[in-house]
């Protein structure tokens, strides 16, 4: 048997990888986006916390954003993973299932994801919260604009425009620890890689594969946020 | 909680700690030399040497390391050309193909941090050392060098941070360092959260350690910027009356 070539991997044939390959970076960048929500989310709540909140909600997004920046998120996806599944055995039990049950996987580093990324999100608002003037602010006050609507209208587009290259650069990160989600055994773009490469002894070729995935997504998003950044600061005055 | 299984985890996590030590500054070691090598080739102003940095700090930067890592640990052994050089025997070492990964991984970040420390150096203090006669070569080493240090120090404490946290992947090339010997007791006995807490708690440890070792020696580097001792008490006398 002769091993098939690079160019043989990449075909859509009956010897090629090709769709299996986009399936799995269709997931990678499943689990980034749910991910990169989940972390959104949290750090929108983590930032008010910190921006506005007592000192109970102060001290506990305190030590949220420094516990997640100091520890791996490899040990994060373990303790969801595995803790997940022990904790869905053990109420499994309760209704007479008996054995192991699995956390899905999918949902495990999504989660995982999300929760490291919750970190860097919030510091990346609040960053872009400090940014945003008084002024501003004072004069929605001065207008007679509700707290909602002031929020709505003045205070969440301004912070996102300071926040848009923070939020890039998050982006990039969560995209590539999406492939730490690997080893719950989601089919991902480096899951997918691994099966091919041991089933054709050619780790060198799909790991190769592989990297010029990830690049090619991170290059694409790198150029939709500075379109993005471009588009959003249009009323911005550059000196 | 159960105590006593807390301690028994936290004694076998700590008989792992040399190794994931060993790991990071194994590869901040190496990582740093390779680093200043491509910052200076970026800022070398010869093109050649300019666009490998770029190509390299591209492709290092927008690919996963557990990628880096799998295509260094498993991808090679794919040609015999590399099974059978005198390399093998290196390449082979799932230790060795862990710093490998990492060194050239934070070589791609701690580069723009470092380039970011050389361009700081403000032109003047180079005009005035090459004024008072240094020759090139003196000048980056006792001028620009020591500024650009300086000056990237904060963020270069960053990226050390990272490396340290980088290490547990070597874990999932079955390397027994903290994370590795975490996931082992997770799987043998399911408690996740027991295991989670000690070695968070153990990374923590050594990144707040970490994180004061830099603050001291940007401290120590930055004496022009304090006020002298007694100027300081001079003028808190000054407040006082």
């Amino acid at each position: 048997m002769t091993q098939p070539g690079f160019f043989d991997l990449l075909s859509f044939g009956p010897d090629g990888w090709a769709k299996a390959l986009m399936a799995g970076a269709w997931m990678t960048i499943l689990i980034a986006l749910s991910g990169y929500t989940i972390g959104a989310i949290i750090g929108t709540f983590g930032a008010w916390a910190k921006i506005s909140g007592g000192k109970t909600l102060r001290v506990a997004a305190d030590a949220y954003t420094t516990v997640l920046r100091g520890i791996p998120d490899l040990l994060v996806i373990y303790l969801l993973y595995f803790g997940g599944s022990a904790a869905i055995t053990s109420i499994g039990r309760l209704f007479g299932a008996d054995g192991f049950i699995s956390f899905p996987g999918f949902l495990a580093g999504a989660l995982a994801v999300g929760i490291t990324s919750g970190a860097q999100h919030t510091e990346v608002f609040r960053g872009a919260f400090k940014a945003v003037h008084r002024g501003e602010i004072e004069a929605a006050i001065a207008c007679g604009m509700s707290r909602s609507l002031r929020f709505r209208r003045i205070i969440a587009p301004l912070t996102l425009r300071h926040a848009l290259p923070g939020l890039g650069n998050v982006w990039q990160v969560v995209l590539k620890e999406s492939a730490l989600v690997s080893i719950t055994g989601v089919v991902e773009l480096l899951r997918q890689s691994q099966i091919g490469a041991g089933s054709t002894g050619l780790p060198f070729d799909f790991y190769l594969i592989a990297a010029l995935i990830y690049l090619a997504i991170s290059t694409v998003s790198s150029i939709a946020m500075r379109q993005a950044e471009r588009h959003f600061s249009r009323g911005v005055r550059r000196g | 909680m159960d105590w006593e299984f807390t301690q028994e985890t936290f004694v076998s996590l700590v008989s792992a700690l040399p190794l994931t030590l060993s790991l990071a500054a194994t590869a901040i070691a190496l990582g740093a030399i390779l680093a200043l090598a491509l910052a200076l080739a970026r800022t070398s102003g010869i093109l050649v040497l300019d666009w490998f940095a770029r190509a390299y700090v591209f492709v290092f930067r927008g690919t996963p390391l557990l990628v880096q890592i799998f295509l260094i640990y498993y991808g090679l052994s794919q040609f015999p050309a590399v099974r059978h050089s005198i390399f093998w025997p290196v390449l082979r070492d799932a230790y060795w193909c862990a710093v490998m990964a990492l060194s050239l991984n934070t070589a791609a970040y701690a580069s723009e941090i470092i380039r970011g420390g050389l361009l700081s150096v403000p032109h003047g203090q180079v005009e005035a050392a090459r004024a008072s006669g240094m020759p090139r070569l003196m000048v980056f080493r006792r001028i620009v060098l020591p500024l650009a240090i300086r000056q990237a120090l904060p963020g270069y404490g960053n990226e050390m941070i990272s490396m340290i946290k980088a290490t547990s992947l070597a874990s999932i090339i079955t390397i027994m360092e903290v994370t590795g010997v975490a996931a082992r007791i997770i799987s043998e006995t399911y408690r996740a959260i027991e295991v989670f807490v000690v070695a968070g708690f153990i990374y923590l440890a050594i990144n707040f350690l970490l994180t004061r070792l830099v603050q001291l020696v940007e401290f120590k580097l930055s004496p022009h910027l304090r006020q002298p001792e007694n100027a300081a008490q001079m003028a808190i006398a000054g407040d006082a009356r």
